[in-house]
């Protein structure tokens, strides 16, 4: 057992060249406040990169920040709050859902983790910030892709091939992001005691309007009482977020009342109390229970989301709420049993889309696919596309699916290594 | 062919040409496959029109099942395919080989769903970028991408390109406004990626396909997200006495928070060829013009105006004029979108870059690009799309001129060489294509390159999917995937270890 702490991207480069040689499996770490996510790992060595840290170059004027990628988020979220800019994208933390730290977590990470937040709607997710990273193959070589400015479509987007990736495909050494200002003005219009379906129709004519919510969740009575320290109480919350200028969000924020006047009773949230139900939201904090039982996080199309829940509730229970208009929907299964077969067959049933065992026991994400499986064609394809990056397959093997031995071409084998 | 080398045609697939061309009749039937020689004329070139090439054959398929049929087909018998939209690529993308099946994928023309609860337009491949806010525009909703040529570019052709265009600024490039496709893959296979969710499920192909250039595969349906129209849209007209000061004047806009809707910069030449050409009242004393518009809630609107306008006074400007009513605020648009005619007028020709560069670089660059238009002894115009630093340089010049073509991409290519000095790209949205393919080593090195083509291999093994483009030198897979390790070495020593 050795773990690795390169400090520099040469010496990050002759780690996994030495373990591509020696055929020797790596576990590729930030900070590890992620590591509870995925099928276990069972590597001799550990590549800790929480010393490959240090913001290279930040240019508020440019948008743009660079960094090596064990650098902690926490430092980069507080460099640009400095500045009146943040990461747009609003990446979640998933410390305290998988019982660990709030404020840990590496910008590589980020990345890898393909992270957003409660913004997704409006702003996107890690894959649509990044502009360039570098990185080291499981080949054991130093390559580059894309650069520091946001319209680039020179070659490949190799950068955004790394979100989502979770240490299966290269080791990130450095990362370029474009950041933005920061909203000036925030306030949040709570819809209360609507019922799911309800809800999903309040946000979609929220969203439907030109009123630019940036964040749309809704909050099941119970679970309200969840986030915030218990300041919403306990009643049903529709979450609309307005963000801007100030008198835009005034404006819009009357707009909105004019448009829903007649769902519900209506209350405005503004300040620190906004903030915090938008963190505890984007951090799934109302399962954060310091409990085994299994959370998913699932993504649908926004109006099918509490169809697929109502279903799901005939025949397991489970506690839900739901981001993004309701595309996001979190779960927690209050039995135990994950029933990945069932919601799975459910997600697709209600027009597809894709479910994560984010929180797990070991033992159900060893037998339990914690990622969506894919479709055997395109599983192979992703196989063909994990050799030709990790051709020994070094790199956090069978993190996102197990191991299966073939990747050739035409041989569609389901499940195949990743 | 201005020295561009292509793949060497194959002979056997040149000799059994009638043999192939009777085969896509069976899988194509009707009029879906064009071989005389003068109605392939129309696909000869892509907007690229330095290059021209007849291809093989021309075949046109109507569903999923003869595209899946042809490239099978073809895969099977090594002949290669150049996938085409609307043609209206401007760096060669489409650009046909002696050689290939030229599959055009027009008549994928359909919008298939719209679902306004969710928010998106399910669409054929070929559907007009226009043509999807067209479907959804009754309902006040639209698409956000908007090339210049978006009356005629194709959706799959903007996917294949990541086109971007004036406002992506603040609404994203296509890859941040796409959730899903279909495509197919050299072999056949039918693979779809996404859908009306948002990220990936896996790793994000979706993102490494958006922007391939066609290499990967052939996409037969596109997912793509909608928006509600903004209630109102307003700009301003500021000219300053250097282009320096406009820079400036960009960066400041950013550094208060703002994201304007477009920010567009001219320089004097462009700004003279446009006013001539439809006379949009531009002040015709000032170095750089800067367009700016703001969209929202007009409460924003007049807002942002007021901070723009104090902003664009600080920095010197010479004239600011707020448009008072939808047809000023065309007006001002106007030179800038007939920018690229306006300079046809001025100049037999002209060739037109797409580099991207820092934004505080910009003074850097048009002074370097003014002292390469005496070296070459052309003449340059410039639009830039300057919130987001990418240039377009339009290099005038004659091709009746013996030389002078060559003049004007050697030209070419030394700007892109600059951009890529000052930390910028080779293509901010144009594409790689085969125009900017032998200047890619300006900015990856050969691994970096191995690497991308690796990408490819997992696609497209055998490198039958138009092939020639994008990459300066095409390397087999089964090389590109030996490992040259050795054994044994000791490893890093100077690495802590715990």
């Amino acid at each position: 057992m050795t773990t690795f702490t390169p400090s520099t991207a040469a010496e990050t480069l002759s780690t996994v060249a030495w373990a591509a040689a020696e055929d020797s499996p790596l576990e590729i770490l930030g900070h590890g406040s992620k590591r509870g996510i995925g099928r276990p790992l069972q590597t001799e060595h550990t590549l800790d990169l929480s010393k490959l840290s240090g913001v290279t170059l930040y240019e508020p004027a440019e948008l743009v920040l660079s960094a090596k990628a064990g650098t902690p988020l926490a430092d980069i979220e507080s460099l640009l709050a400095e500045n009146g800019q943040q990461l747009a994208f609003e990446p979640l933390d998933y410390g305290p859902l998988l019982g660990g730290e709030l404020g840990r977590g590496t910008i590589g990470g980020v990345l890898a983790a393909n992270l957003c937040g409660p913004r997704r709607l409006k702003a996107g997710a890690a894959r649509d910030h990044i502009l360039g990273v570098a990185a080291v193959s499981g080949r054991g070589e130093a390559f580059k892709s894309g650069g520091r400015v946001v319209k680039n479509v020179t070659g490949y987007d190799l950068s955004k091939l790394m979100a989502n990736s979770w240490g299966t495909l290269a080791v990130l050494t450095d990362v370029t992001f474009k950041v933005l200002p920061s909203a000036e003005t925030e306030v949040t219009l709570a819809l209360r005691g609507l019922l799911d379906d309800h809800a999903a129709a309040a946000m979609a004519l929220a969203l439907g309007s030109s009123t630019e919510v940036s964040s749309a969740a809704h909050l099941p009575e119970r679970v309200a009482a969840r986030v915030a320290g218990g300041s919403l109480g306990n009643a049903a919350a529709t979450l609309l977020r307005v963000e801007g200028f100030g008198p835009s969000v005034a404006y819009r924020i009357a707009a909105l009342k004019d448009l829903l006047g007649n769902a519900g009773p209506l209350e405005e949230i503004s300040g620190d109390i906004s903030h915090s139900v938008w963190r505890d939201i984007r951090d799934c904090a109302p399962f954060a229970d310091g409990l085994e039982k299994p959370v998913w996080r699932v993504s649908m199309a926004p109006a099918q989301g509490h169809q697929m829940v109502l279903a799901l509730r005939m025949q397991a229970a489970a506690d839900a709420f739901y981001d993004w208009q309701g595309g996001l929907i979190w779960l927690r299964m209050e039995h135990g049993d994950p029933e990945a077969d069932l919601l799975r067959g459910l997600v697709r049933q209600y027009g597809g889309g894709h479910a994560t065992l984010v929180r797990a026991a070991p033992s159900h994400r060893a037998a339990v696919p914690v990622f969506e499986p894919q479709a055997p064609q395109l599983a192979a394809l992703l196989a063909r596309l994990k050799a030709e990056f990790d051709p020994k397959n070094i790199l956090n093997p069978g993190r996102m699916a197990p191991a299966a031995s073939s990747a050739t071409l035409g041989t569609a084998t389901e499940g195949a290594a990743l | 062919m201005s020295g561009l080398l292509m793949p060497k045609p194959d002979d056997a697939t040149m000799r059994r040409r009638d043999e192939i061309v009777a085969d896509m009749r069976i899988i194509v039937p009707g009029e879906g496959v064009v071989d005389a020689a003068n109605s392939m004329r129309a696909f000869e070139s892509d907007g690229l029109t330095a290059y021209r090439q007849l291809p093989l054959v021309v075949v046109l398929p109507e569903t999923v099942a003869q595209v899946s049929r042809v490239l099978k087909y073809c895969n099977d018998r090594n002949i290669r395919v150049v996938p085409r939209g609307s043609g209206t690529s401007l760096s060669g993308g489409a650009l046909p080989l002696e050689d290939a099946v030229l599959l055009v994928m027009s008549r994928f023309n359909h919008i298939l769903e719209i679902d306004f609860p969710n928010r998106i337009v399910v669409a054929q491949p070929g559907v007009t970028n226009l043509g999807i806010t067209t479907a959804v525009e009754q309902e006040g909703f639209y698409y956000a991408p908007d090339p210049s040529s978006q009356i005629a570019c194709s959706i799959g052709g903007n996917v294949a390109e990541n086109s971007g265009g004036v406002h992506c600024l603040k609404y994203g490039l296509t890859a941040n406004n796409v959730l899903g496709i279909e495509m197919v893959l050299m072999n056949g296979e039918v693979v779809r990626l996404g859908g009306k969710h948002l990220d990936a499920e896996g790793y994000d192909l979706l993102g490494v396909m958006t922007g391939s250039e066609g290499l990967l595969g052939v996409v037969t349906e596109v997912t793509v997200r909608i928006l509600k129209k903004p209630e109102t849209a307003r700009a301003l007209l500021i000219g300053f006495p250097t282009s320096e000061q406009g820079g400036q004047c960009v960066a400041d806009i950013i550094g208060a928070g703002i994201i304007p809707g477009g920010m567009e910069m001219m320089d004097r030449p462009a700004i003279h060829a446009a006013e001539d050409f439809v006379h949009a009242g531009y002040p015709l004393d000032v170095e750089a013009l800067l367009i700016v518009e703001l969209d929202g809630p007009g409460v924003e609107v007049d807002h942002l105006i007021g901070l723009v306008e104090a902003i664009a006074y600080r920095n010197g400007s010479t004239t600011c004029r707020i448009s008072q009513s939808e047809q000023e605020r065309l007006s001002f648009w106007a030179g800038r979108k007939a920018a690229f005619p306006a300079v046809g007028r001025i100049s037999p020709d002209y060739y037109c870059m797409d580099g991207t560069i820092p934004r505080k670089e910009l003074p850097r660059v048009l002074h370097g690009m003014r002292e390469l238009s005496e070296k070459y002894g052309l003449g340059v115009a410039n639009v830039f799309h300057a919130g987001d630093g990418n240039l377009h340089p339009l290099i005038l010049y004659d091709a009746n001129v013996p030389g002078e073509l060559d003049k004007a991409e050697s030209f070419g290519a030394d700007i892109l060489r600059l951009c890529v000095k000052v930390g910028g790209v080779l293509t901010g949205e144009h594409g790689v294509g085969v125009e900017k393919r032998d200047l890619m080593p300006e900015m990856f090195n050969q691994i970096d390159l191995d690497q991308q083509m690796r990408v490819k291999c997992a696609f497209d093994p055998n490198h039958m999917l138009n092939p020639g483009k994008v990459f300066p030198q095409l390397r087999r897979c089964a090389e590109l995937g030996r490992m040259h390790v050795h054994r044994g070495q000791t490893a890093f020593p100077d690495i802590p270890r715990f």
